[in-house]
């Protein structure tokens, strides 16, 4: 073994039916290494410290860049992107588990297909006429686009939606990236014209309501999202919609 | 056929884009990805898209666009289908300004445009430095949409393996992978699209995310599909090295005013922000005082190596140099390129508005790909390709910014295409012919030799051995002796590859099986480049012989065409002359004003 090494400890899932187990490991440090590359290195030679013969590990990733959402963990216990972990910033053995609220795949991959369903039925998108040639967008301020630029940078690691006390089976919260997206394309110009049903949307089970303002989303959120700024505006957004339904009805 | 069923393959810009055009036509998709397509590689482009929209009053024309992107490509390109793109490039912008994409404004309220490299003109319209993302994922929306309405069916999660051939090597349809149950599955279609992107992996390390295997091309190549120009691979001149991968370090960097630049001291210990400009070699705008720090991809990455490797000038004798932004003040780094910054902060650990950044040449985008016609047709009947996958639109070299709206513009070319070919169509797609079964068949049995192969070989081993050697020998500077024994090498891993042993035998989402039958292709399709940079005995774009320095027209103005031989299990080659009916091909210098 190399004068430097790095430890981990890792969670280990061969499938959802089986019980999970940790299998440690001893790698030779590199510069620049972090939690992806340290399992690239695993999958090259998979022993375990105590010598055993193993299998590599199974994790989502794709452009570790920290842009395409797919790596997200629990790294010493917190939810983060494995990608941009970076092995000395972190105390050894390093832990790592796979996201605790979401199906499990196999070792740290999860399914987090929940998200998209939700911006489903948010219907977060512009509703454009056709893809023929309408000419040029609305006009907005450089102001608007710096509002919403932020907004837009939401990869889908799910990690606000993880770290959410309320976002379990029993309240079906649908957590505060899709509320965020909601924030977004309801002040979109454009897409303003689906407002009210992504605001209804918002009502029902698991809807905005099931907020508890704990705050753990914002602090989180690996893209610095102001998560709850976007809870409060459709918040209140809601609350205007539920007293137009009642004068409507 | 009164309602074609078309299988998109890949979830990228390109492939949404042929998604949605289908969907807005009336048709019926079956979408196919590896990965969420949300997910996709396209969300790692950075700096912007290329449209000539003349909005800075310079005067800039879409024939200004077109004879930029062909001179950058050194005349490789066939030119009637880059003037398309080029003509329709203001209008994709538009359409993707009315899907809601964050363009940074104007205090007009209008869309704001930056210079990118080989032009002279503003013509790169930009969201931040996460362009590609924003891009991706407004397509991504208009496709939930169309899904939500029942439009589309995804399969993510699933692999495309192969198309399924009848009799007369017409495409009827596709096999693929669940890659969680492992199930192997046909899929029936009366015309397919691959949209499947970029090819990094064949080169260990490259900016390219980890799907970019090229394993769908090659599966097609080996099928029978041509594949074109496969030797021309750009090399971007600023990447951050790192342990897993070469990061991007966006060309907006410089469209904003950022240098590049090397003590002019051989290893000079001073601290970048204390060296005085009177000892600084900012050799860009030495060299190529018209361009300065805009010159192409290929231009600046020569550039580079050279400072490092005959000048021996790079920082602290490292294969580095600096990458200087701090004289541009923080408000407006900030709002034009936070994101990249921030990918430098995170990896690198230093802040670049306060440190120059040291950056160094990665493998980043291939411009060859399948060969396709002016209607993104490959040569085999029903498929049809878009995106980084084809080789159409860029030639010898790629300018910043134009493959987003090459993406989208094959997409769009791409989807309305396969519907008419698919109306065309004499029947529907014969599902009893045997023809899927046999394909299905032939895929189980690849996978249960590899399976039971009980050898000695780790197959991610293989791969870093195969990444060194392509990385030295295929990227920057070619040499044919070092090429010919790279393709040696090649032949030598193939055989290894017979000897692999899977670590995990399981049969549920076992990676490692899926990595191996990724880089039997991506191995098959490493020889296609090497030997195709053998055969081209000359200089042009980004290929580049020391021992061939002229770009030749008299043999080599000519696109490079691979076929598969299955008996000899290797790559054949032919010659096609290249369309320059519009702009005559005249010799190409960034020093100069063109």
């Amino acid at each position: 073994m190399p004068e430097k090494t790095v430890k981990l400890k890792i969670k280990r899932q061969a499938s959802p039916n089986v019980e999970p187990h940790w299998d440690e490991f001893e790698i030779p440090w590199k510069s620049g290494m972090n939690v992806i590359s340290a399992m690239m290195d695993i999958a090259t030679n998979p022993v375990t410290k105590d010598g055993q013969q193993t299998t590599p590990i199974a994790y989502d990733s794709n452009c570790l860049e920290e842009i395409c959402g797919s790596c997200a963990m629990l790294i010493n216990g917190k939810a983060r992107m494995a990608c941009s972990a970076l092995v000395d910033r972190f105390e050894q053995p390093i832990t790592v588990e796979p996201l605790s609220k979401f199906p499990l795949v196999r070792d740290l991959s999860v399914d987090r297909s929940v998200l998209f369903e939700n911006l489903k039925a948010v219907k977060a998108w512009v509703p454009v006429d056709g893809t023929y040639d309408l000419g040029s967008g609305p006009r907005m301020t450089p102001q608007q686009q710096e509002q919403n630029y932020p907004l837009s940078n939401c990869i889908s690691c799910t990690i606000c939606m993880e770290v959410c006390p309320q976002f379990n089976e029993e309240t079906n919260f649908v957590g505060a990236a899709t509320i965020s997206q909601v924030a977004l394309f309801n002040d979109h110009p454009t897409g303003a014209v689906l407002k009210e049903e992504r605001l209804h949307a918002l009502m029902g089970d698991g809807g905005i309501h099931e907020c508890g303002y704990a705050q753990n989303c914002v602090e989180s959120c690996p893209k610095e999202i102001p998560l709850t700024r976007s809870i409060s505006r459709v918040a209140g957004q809601v609350m205007v919609q539920s007293i137009k339904d009642i004068f409507s009805s | 056929m009164a309602n074609p069923k078309i299988i998109v393959v890949g979830g990228g810009l390109a492939g949404l884009s042929a998604v949605i055009k289908i969907a807005e036509a009336g048709g019926n998709v079956d979408l196919f990805s590896i990965v969420p397509v949300k997910r996709s590689h396209s969300v790692c482009a950075q700096g912007g898209i290329n449209a000539a929209k003349n909005l800075k009053g310079e005067g800039d024309t879409t024939a200004q666009h077109l004879d930029d992107t062909v001179y950058g490509g050194d005349f490789l390109g066939n030119q009637p289908p880059i003037k398309e793109m080029c003509d329709a490039a203001p209008a994709i912008i538009d359409l993707l300004d009315r899907m809601g994409v964050p363009f940074n404004r104007t205090p007009e309220g209008l869309l704001d445009f930056r210079r990118f490299g080989g032009t002279l003109y503003h013509r790169t319209a930009f969201a931040g430095a996460t362009t590609g993302q924003q891009l991706l994922y407004a397509l991504d929306e208009q496709v939930r949409r169309y899904e939500s309405e029942g439009r589309v069916t995804k399969y993510e999660h699933w692999e495309f393996l192969s198309s399924v051939l009848d009799g007369n090597r017409v495409c009827r349809g596709i096999c693929a992978m669940n890659l969680r149950t492992m199930e192997v599955r046909t899929f029936p279609c009366d015309a397919l699209i691959v949209a499947t992107g970029g090819i990094g992996a064949i080169f260990g390390k490259s900016t390219n995310s980890v799907v970019c295997t090229g394993s769908a091309q090659s599966a097609l190549y080996q099928q029978g599909a041509y594949y074109a120009n496969g030797e021309f691979i750009q090399v971007h001149p600023t990447s951050i090295p790192g342990e897993d991968k070469l990061r991007l370090m966006s060309e907006s960097a410089r469209g904003e005013g950022g240098r590049v630049w090397v003590p002019k001291q051989k290893n000079d210990k001073r601290d970048p922000r204390t060296i005085p400009d009177s000892d600084r070699f900012y050799f860009l705008e030495e060299w190529y005082p018209k361009y300065g720090n805009l010159v192409p991809r290929d231009v600046a990455t020569r550039a580079i190596h050279k400072i490092v490797y005959e000048n021996d000038l790079g920082i602290d004798g490292q294969p580095m140099v600096y990458l200087d932004l701090t004289h541009i003040d923080r408000h407006t780094l900030d709002r034009k390129l936070e994101g990249i910054l921030e990918i430098y902060e995170k990896f690198v650990g230093d802040d670049p508005r306060e440190h120059p950044m040291k950056i160094f040449p990665g493998m980043h985008y291939t411009m060859g790909g399948l060969w396709v016609d002016f209607k993104q047709a490959t040569s085999i009947p029903g498929v049809f390709a878009a995106g980084e996958c084809e080789y159409q639109y860029h030639g010898a070299n790629r300018l910043g910014a134009n493959s987003l709206v090459s993406c989208i513009f094959g997409g769009f070319m791409a989807g309305p295409e396969a519907v008419r070919y698919a109306k065309g169509l004499q029947k529907a797609a014969p599902e009893n012919n045997g023809y899927f079964e046999a394909e299905r068949k032939r895929q189980e049995e690849i996978n249960s030799r590899l399976m039971t192969s009980s050898g000695s070989e780790n197959p991610f081993r293989l791969w870093r051995e195969l990444g060194d050697i392509m990385t030295r020998n295929v990227t920057v500077i070619r040499y044919n002796k070092n090429l010919e024994d790279t393709d040696k090498k090649i032949v030598e891993l193939l055989d290894r590859f017979r000897n692999i042993n899977l670590s995990d035998k399981g049969a549920w989402a076992n990676t490692s099986f899926i990595f191996s039958r990724q880089l039997y292709n991506m191995l098959q399709l490493a020889r296609v480049i090497t030997q195709g940079a053998a055969r081209r005995d000359e200089s042009r774009g980004a290929h580049y012989k020391p021992d061939f320095p002229e770009r030749d027209d008299a043999k080599f103005l000519k696109t490079t065409k691979a076929y598969f031989a299955p008996d000899a299990d290797e790559p054949r080659f032919e010659w096609e002359s290249v369309d320059t009916s519009i702009i005559k091909p005249r010799p190409r210098r960034y020093d100069m004003a063109k």
